[in-house]
């Protein structure tokens, strides 16, 4: 099947300042594609230049196999949901949902079915004769929604949609974005600064840093193995560790030492052989620490540090060490013993670790 | 703003009787001030309905002895504007005739220009718009010469359209930028939403930027209709016997020298040119502040 | 075409104003300055001849009289209505409980034509009729005010009306700048026991600074264009005692008829206008580019 979005060789110029450069995106009918990266990565500008409302610098965009490189944003088949909802002030919900249906002469009656089907698929038939200033946030998220819904496009673009919204709202109606995709198998291209959104909704995640595509991937590609620094930084929460340690080949695997301010250097062993240079990031997420005895597996390695710091969370308890200058986090589990000041034996699983080159960042292995 | 800061060696009965002294205090200067502001009205409506005998031998803040009307027909109808007789009439229906197509033209213009400026930002519109804004802040004596050669090429000098012609093209500074600032503050989003829901500039403007605009249109309506109708400069430069607008005239009725001096009929001619903009004042002077600090405070 | 025309028509629309602005406006000036370096009289001649038209104007002792009316009639009529507008608004920004009502009356004089408030103070000021004879009629018959016809202070009754007419605009730019301090500055000044006057001149007004400057732009640009004033109230005179440079130009083009000098006097008010005017605007607008 053709690729509903296909975006080859974009690039975008504001003057003399790149904004984009060299984006290659393509995704398949009922993909759920996140954009996420820091705020002024570019994400924004490339949704507008899918929707058509910024003229592309270079490079070619085509929407369900029909080229859209040129082609006006009402001709493009697209909805789109933005961030402050810009809904229609002065007009009631109903005709702001059917705005664009009556712009484009559609007949009364098909009008009236169509906002009939969304208003009920959304629940906001109560809303319909309204204003957009008697709504609350969720109400007007609701109809931003629906106006994007009813036209049935090939493809939804939606703008951060949830970040005005405060944080309960925000995890329900993700909740239920999710749920429409899978009950539309609609097409979406979804752009967000939260990695916990993309990682819950996408089907695949585009990662953005200064306009440039850092990886591209599903959420469980992104996460576990990150392309470079950058990502495994960015993705996740809290943060990936990342630790300055030094790597030799031991024959059947890799040894990795890693010195500490206190105390001896950790050496801990990577079963994998790998052929590492010797300076080397080593990237580990905190739920792949753990208190020793409480992770099993070929992988796992443990060794005695001491704690600077603990933080329950609940759930599970945090716990902080320095590791190779760094303040490292584990995650253990909420009744641990551990307390700051005192030495605690940590499991590393080693299986799980990434590595990057201190110079460049990329991934090694 | 209340003093929270009173010594706490103070007695309270001490402090309260010198605060309430000072309210005092500030109320009458407030009623002094505002009577300052007041005399002069005070003084024309009062003159206007005393007799010529009465003000000759009377004082100044006296008030009439005996109400008459007959100075109001006079500025109205029969007072002399050089060498015609016909009060103020066909003057205040000149100005009539001058500020509603000239503000009506204006306000569309300005509102379309505001709505490009602010939310179909391309290149170069930021410097016509400052070129635009300049040309709200040179004194008219700069234009006035060519501006006479203009009107008398185009054939429509003295007349009611030329006045009409120069009010306008001199107001789309003001009115592009009132619109402009409004526009500024609605988020481009809605544009954006829009043009994805297939409509087009027109459409935009018409459907959704226009019914939003209600309040600025006011502003800008009560500003060009207080800056035309009071207009002087432009009156007396481009307008000739029988297109005077009604400063112009009240101006020749209150320095003709001909006959004995009527005050009572200056007055009641000063009352008459300055009403419809008092009026407007008075029923939306909210939007007519807000019209003045805007054509100020450039923000 | 129609595809086009839909992408253009935001410029399309500009463009008839921007037009309009490039010769009404700049177009225009250029005239005025081209003509200005002339020896046109009745008509304009384009031949140019130099320097000569402001060396005429410099050297005549009636524009010499408009620019020293200009000096003192601004100078006074700036400070005046500043202060008067500052006190009224400090005054009024006490709780005051009818402070619609009173605001109303500060600020109609700004909705009056300045042709009607030069009647009205034509009379008021009339020697014969007016404040001197009411005064004379209290029991005071020495009493003498003849500002209006003595050549040496009728400009003085010009600052006294326009002050009338626009003292309480200042005190609307200045009562919106008072609201628009941060509440919580104030009220910890008052938590550390700071007295009220001294929260004003410490706290407030020196965070005003702006709406000074545009007060004073205003005020300024009023002072330069003002012409009305001077025709219904004085006429210019007595003789020219009261003539500004708005009323040396207006009776050079339209009644002297001497199209150069109207020109560069013309070109003179525009400088002094822009002097003022362009450093702010550039200021303002450099700011909000940023």
């Amino acid at each position: 099947m053709a690729p509903i979005l296909d975006i080859n060789k974009l690039y975008k110029n504001y003057g003399a300042t790149e904004i984009l450069k060299d984006i290659n995106i393509s995704i398949e009918p009922g993909d759920f594609l996140v954009l996420v990266g820091p705020s002024g990565c570019g994400k924004s500008t490339l949704l507008n230049c899918i929707a058509g409302l910024e003229e592309i610098t270079g490079g070619t965009l085509s929407i369900g196999g029909n080229d859209m490189t040129h082609v006006s944003p009402k001709d493009r088949d697209i909805a789109m949901v933005f961030q402050s909802y810009a809904l229609y002030p002065t007009m009631s919900v109903a005709k702001n949902i059917t705005f664009g249906m009556k712009v484009r002469g559609v007949d009364q009656a098909t009008m009236d079915a169509k906002l009939k089907d969304v208003a009920s698929l959304l629940q906001i038939e109560p809303l319909l004769n309204r204003r957009p200033s008697q709504l609350s946030g969720g109400q007007r998220q609701r109809v931003a929604m629906g106006r994007a819904l009813v036209r049935d496009p090939k493809l939804f673009l939606f703008d951060e949609p949830l970040s005005n919204l405060d944080a309960k709202l925000r995890v329900e109606m993700r909740t239920e974005i999710k749920k429409l995709h899978q009950t539309l198998d609609a097409s979406i291209v979804y752009v967000t600064h939260d990695q916990i959104e993309a990682m819950t909704l996408a089907t695949k995640i585009v990662v953005l840093k200064g306009g440039i595509v850092q990886q591209i991937g599903t959420p469980a590609e992104i996460y576990n193995n990150p392309a470079n620094l950058f990502v495994a930084d960015f993705m996740g929460s809290p943060a990936m560790n990342l630790i300055p340690a030094q790597a030799s080949n031991n024959g059947s695997g890799t040894q990795i030492s890693i010195a500490r301010e206190t105390g001896e250097t950790l050496v801990l062993n990577d079963a994998r052989d790998l052929s590492l240079p010797q300076d080397v990031i080593l990237g580990l997420r905190p739920e792949d620490i753990a208190e020793a005895g409480f992770r099993a597996g070929a992988g796992v390695q443990e060794a005695t540090c001491m704690v600077d710091m603990v933080e329950p969370a609940g759930a599970d308890t945090y716990v902080v060490s320095e590791l190779g200058g760094k303040q490292v986090t584990a995650r253990l589990h909420a009744e641990t013993s551990a307390q700051a000041g005192q030495m605690l034996n940590l499991a590393f699983d080693m299986s799980k670790v990434s590595y990057f080159a201190q110079e460049t960042g990329e991934r090694l292995n | 703003m209340t003093d929270l800061s009173m010594p706490q060696t103070q007695t309270r009965s001490q402090s309260n009787t010198s605060k309430i002294a000072l309210r005092w205090l500030l109320y009458v200067l407030l009623g002094l001030f505002a009577l300052y502001y007041l005399m002069p009205l005070f003084v024309m409506l009062t003159t206007s309905l005393k007799s010529l005998e009465e003000i000759r031998t009377g004082s100044l803040i006296s008030l009439p002895r005996e109400v008459s009307l007959d100075a109001w027909k006079t500025a109205w109808s029969g007072a002399c504007t050089g060498i015609q007789c016909e009060g103020l009439r066909p003057y205040f229906w000149n100005s009539v005739l001058i500020a509603v197509p000239a503000v009506f033209l204006s306000t569309l213009i300005g509102a379309l220009n505001g709505y490009v400026v602010a939310q179909w930002r391309f290149k170069g519109a930021n410097i016509i718009f400052s070129l635009m804004l300049f040309g709200c802040f040179i004194p008219f004596q700069v234009v006035l010469l060519p501006m006479a050669r203009l009107l008398g090429m185009m054939g429509i000098a003295g007349t009611i359209p030329g006045l009409i012609f120069v009010h306008v093209i001199y107001g789309l500074g003001f009115t592009t930028l009132f619109f402009r600032n409004y526009y500024v503050t609605i988020p481009s989003e809605l544009t954006k939403a829009a043009r994805v829901d297939g409509a087009g500039f027109m459409r935009i403007f018409w459907s959704i930027f226009l019914p939003l605009s209600l309040p600025i249109i006011v502003v800008t309506v009560i500003w060009q209709f207080t800056q035309i109708w009071n207009d002087f400069l432009f009156g007396v430069s481009f307008s000739q016997a029988g297109t005077q607008p009604v400063t112009v005239a009240l101006n020749n009725i209150v320095n003709s020298t001909t006959g004995v001096k009527e005050y009572n009929v200056d007055m009641a001619a000063a009352i008459i040119a300055g009403l419809p903009t008092l009026l407007v004042y008075v029923v939306a002077g909210k939007y007519f502040i807000r019209g003045l600090t805007a054509g100020s405070v450039k923000g | 075409m129609s595809e086009w025309l839909e992408n253009h028509l935001p410029k399309v629309v500009l463009a008839p104003s921007f037009i309009a602005v490039l010769i009404f406006v700049y177009g225009f000036i250029g005239w005025t300055a081209w003509v200005s370096l002339t020896r046109s009289k009745l008509l304009p001649k384009y031949e140019i001849h130099g320097f000569i038209q402001y060396e005429r104007l410099f050297d005549s002792p009636r524009w010499d009289t408009a620019i020293n009316n200009l000096y003192i009639f601004g100078a006074l009529f700036i400070v005046i209505a500043m202060v008067l507008g500052l006190l009224l608004a400090i005054l009024l920004d006490q709780k005051i409980r009818v402070e619609g009502a009173i605001r109303t009356i500060y600020l109609y004089p700004m909705a009056l034509s300045m042709i009607v408030t030069g009647t009205a103070w034509k009379w008021i000021l009339n020697p014969g009729l007016g404040i001197e004879s009411m005064v004379q009629g209290w029991g005071f018959p020495n009493f003498e005010f003849d500002w209006l016809v003595n050549p040496d202070y009728a400009i003085y009754t010009i600052v006294i009306a326009a002050i009338w007419q626009s003292s309480g605009f200042v005190m609307a730019l200045f009562l919106a700048g008072l609201r628009s301090v941060d509440g919580e500055i104030i009220k910890a000044a008052q938590v550390d026991g700071i007295p009220t006057w001294r929260i004003y001149t410490a706290i407030i007004i020196p965070s005003m600074a702006p709406i000074f400057l545009s007060a004073f732009i205003v005020l300024a640009h009023l002072a330069i264009k003002s012409f009305d004033l001077v025709i219904a109230l004085t006429g210019g005179g007595p003789g020219y005692a009261t003539d500004l440079p708005a009323t040396y130009m207006y009776a050079m083009a339209f009644s002297r008829g001497d199209i150069g000098q109207a020109a560069s006097s013309a070109m003179i008010m525009m400088l002094v206008v822009f002097a003022i005017v362009v450093p702010y605007l550039y200021s303002e607008l450099r700011a909000k580019n940023d």
